[in-house]
């Protein structure tokens, strides 16, 4: 696979000045010490293989808008390079490039020339951004009027529409209403069937977890987890979640293991589940020297609520497993229901009948619950007909 | 069907050449540089319309405030010539043409100096040449000046006597050539420091004034002459030492081309320096080459910091 930007030991450092020198006299006077050193970034490294979309993830200031900045190259790195091959076109804020004084019409062409458009070629796109971003009516109207919906309307329909190899995108998809984000998806969606290259800067995991194929996570300028977006998002819940101090993401005795976890949707869906749809949560035991019995838990967290919107126990549900010995087998069964969108985190326990803990993976296994409106399913339903005469 | 067709078809990606960003201060290639600009003129010719129209559409009186400012000067310094009784016969022709080259530096410059810092968004948010900032100063800069030749022209028209004279209009083109150069170099050079150093704006300010009355815009370069070259300092013809002020050469050359009176009438002192067409030439090419030189060290000096802009501002 060839490699669309090659990150190599990226580094970026900030002076922080506590009153920063801008005049001759201040420069001659104040001694240099005054400022402190900040690394945003460091020593970051990593490959985007061509036509992948790769998620940034971190907390606020882990360095996740520095890295794309110095991708797009409006910030020099301190230490590193960066390579990339093709036209590159990056979204790093809302209406940037967009001046206040000039119409709607203006700033397509102006925003369009940033990104490497020549006249004519804009010509060509111009009907599609203004049909794209909704604003027909008001492209004549200068861009100080317009809400804030609308400039990243404008924004992103110039970007996507520019015909960029490699979009870079900051957490500007989260403005807008939900028909535009649906469509900014769907537009995502299409770039990636060409075959081009996006890096996702979101704090929206789902978003992540729908969309990307790679994600990494900073945490103080640093990569902390690298791969598969659930993998990424885990780690990341679990960054959260360890500040609390009780938080231990994995613990037990292991006289049983638990060997593997699948959630699966009634629609056959792999860690995916529609609202108003069932689902499975299947858990694999494993146990090397036999026990007499045990009892297998789980519980599903909304990342957004931190609450406990599902539990259960085996014992509890007046199941016993009985002896185990070698590989087990359990499945939950979940009815149908009426779950909001957003992400969950499925903890799975082990323990035996008098409480010892054998096996605890807390909030190991991320869960989808996709925006009703996101894709248009197969309602998983069966009508009945009745006749009746009269 | 030919032989050598590829079995498979090469990612579109890979035929184009990589970029490379690194922790070095870009360096100055100049060939390679310049492509890059071309490739981004839309960005230049947009962001001069842009700053046209902001400047313009919003006032009432739109492009006519850029007429008024030679009409003003035109005025007030017509008052102070007729209070000095100074004679100079056509003399809004004679001012004229060498403010509005002087105009077109100060506000290319003035405007030059804010560039970056006021387009901080801009730099901030989009990668592009950062070099189009202050082209786009010297651009609007020099809209003006076409716009306010316009009343030059008219002035020109309205004096019968005052037409132009064929050797000595040879000179307006390396005039203004030698003037966008120029301009362009110090344009580049006072951006970028700015950024860093924003005394670099007041300084400008008192540079330009002191600058103006250095250079024989509202007085006649003979009168300059005549006090100057019977002086010796350090044993150097002070009267040389003015010329090597760029501006005054290309003053002269703008008022040579246009206005052309050197000598109104046989007896009568002369106006401009009565210097040889060619030696005028000879100073303009020399200024020429000095502003060249001086462009690419600007330039070089400005993408050197360019870099660092985003972070700076």
């Amino acid at each position: 696979m060839t490699t669309a930007i090659a990150i190599d030991g990226i580094s970026k450092m900030f002076r922080l000045y506590r009153e920063r020198p801008t005049s001759l006299k201040q420069r001659l006077l104040v001694s240099r010490s005054r400022s402190e050193e900040f690394w945003a970034l460091r020593d970051v490294s990593f490959d985007i293989a061509e036509g992948s979309s790769l998620g940034l993830v971190g907390h606020n200031g882990s360095g996740k808008t520095t890295l794309l900045k110095c991708i797009a190259g409006i910030l020099r790195p301190t230490a590193g390079t960066i390579r990339y091959r093709g036209r590159l076109a990056a979204l790093l804020e809302l209406g940037a490039g967009f001046h206040p004084d000039l119409t709607g019409r203006e700033n397509v062409y102006l925003n369009a020339s940033f990104l490497g458009l020549s006249r004519r070629q804009t010509d060509r796109i111009y009907d599609d951004v203004v049909a794209f971003a909704e604003l027909e009516e008001f492209m004549d109207n200068q861009v100080k009027f317009y809400s804030s919906g609308m400039l990243v309307r404008l924004g992103f329909a110039v970007a996507v529409h520019v015909d960029p190899e490699v979009l870079l995108i900051d957490e500007v998809l989260a403005v807008g209403d939900e028909s535009f984000q649906r469509r900014c998806l769907d537009r995502i969606r299409r770039f990636q069937s060409e075959g081009r290259t996006i890096v996702l800067v979101t704090h929206a995991l789902d978003v992540v977890r729908q969309v990307c194929d790679e994600a990494v996570m900073l945490d103080h300028g640093r990569v902390q987890a690298i791969g598969a977006p659930d993998d990424v998002v885990r780690t990341l819940r679990h960054r959260l979640l360890s500040d609390d101090p009780t938080f231990v993401p994995e613990e037990g005795s292991r006289e049983v293991e638990i060997s593997g976890v699948v959630l699966e949707s009634d629609g056959g869906l792999r860690d995916t589940v529609y609202s108003g749809e069932g689902m499975t949560i299947t858990v694999d035991l494993r146990a090397d020297v036999a026990v007499p019995d045990a009892a297998v838990s789980f519980a599903v967290v909304s990342a957004s609520s931190n609450l406990h919107v599902l539990e259960g126990k085996t014992s509890r549900l007046g199941v016993s497993l009985g002896p185990i010995d070698g590989k087990k087998r359990v499945r939950f069964r979940i009815p149908p229901a009426p779950w909001a969108s957003g992400t969950y985190f499925v903890s799975v326990g082990l323990d035996s009948p008098d409480g010892r803990l054998f096996h605890v993976q807390t909030q190991h296994y991320p869960l989808t619950v996709p925006d009703v409106h996101d894709v248009a399913q197969a309602l998983v339903v069966e009508p009945t007909v009745e006749v009746e005469d009269l | 069907m030919p032989v050598d067709a590829p079995i498979e078809k090469e990612s579109a990606i890979t035929s184009i050449p990589a970029v490379e960003r690194t922790s070095e201060p870009p360096r100055l290639q100049v060939r390679e540089r310049l492509r890059e600009l071309v490739a981004h003129r839309e960005v230049l010719v947009n962001l001069v319309r842009k700053e046209l129209k902001v400047k313009y559409t919003a006032s009432v009186l739109g492009a006519v405030w850029s007429l008024l400012n030679p009409v003003m000067f035109l005025a007030v310094f017509s008052l102070v010539v007729f209070v000095l009784d100074n004679n100079v016969p056509d003399f809004p022709v004679f001012l004229l043409s060498g403010l509005l080259a002087w105009n077109f530096l100060a506000n290319a410059l003035q405007a030059g100096s804010r560039s970056v810092i006021d387009n901080a968004n801009l730099v901030k948010k989009m990668a592009f040449p950062r070099e189009i900032l202050p082209l786009s100063a010297v651009g609007v800069a020099l809209f003006d000046f076409l716009l306010q030749s316009v009343v030059l022209l008219l002035f020109i028209a309205v004096y019968p006597g005052h037409g132009f004279q064929l050797p000595e209009l040879a000179l307006y083109p390396l005039a203004i050539v030698t003037m966008l150069v120029f301009a362009t170099a110090l344009t580049f050079w006072v951006a970028s420091l700015n950024v860093r150093y924003r005394d670099v704006g007041h300084l400008l300010n008192l540079a330009l004034l002191v600058w103006f009355w250095a250079t024989p815009i509202v007085y006649q370069g003979w009168l300059v002459q005549e006090k100057l070259q019977t002086v010796r300092f350090l044993g150097l013809d002070v009267w040389a030492l003015y010329l090597l002020n760029p501006v005054a050469v290309i003053v002269l050359g703008f008022q040579r081309a246009l206005y052309s009176i050197v000598v109104p009438g046989p007896g009568q002192e002369p106006i401009l320096p009565p210097m040889r067409l060619g030696t005028l030439t000879g100073l303009l090419l020399a200024v020429l080459a000095v502003s060249v030189l001086l462009l690419f060290l600007a330039w070089r000096s400005f993408f050197h910091r360019s870099g660092d802009f985003a972070e700076e501002l």
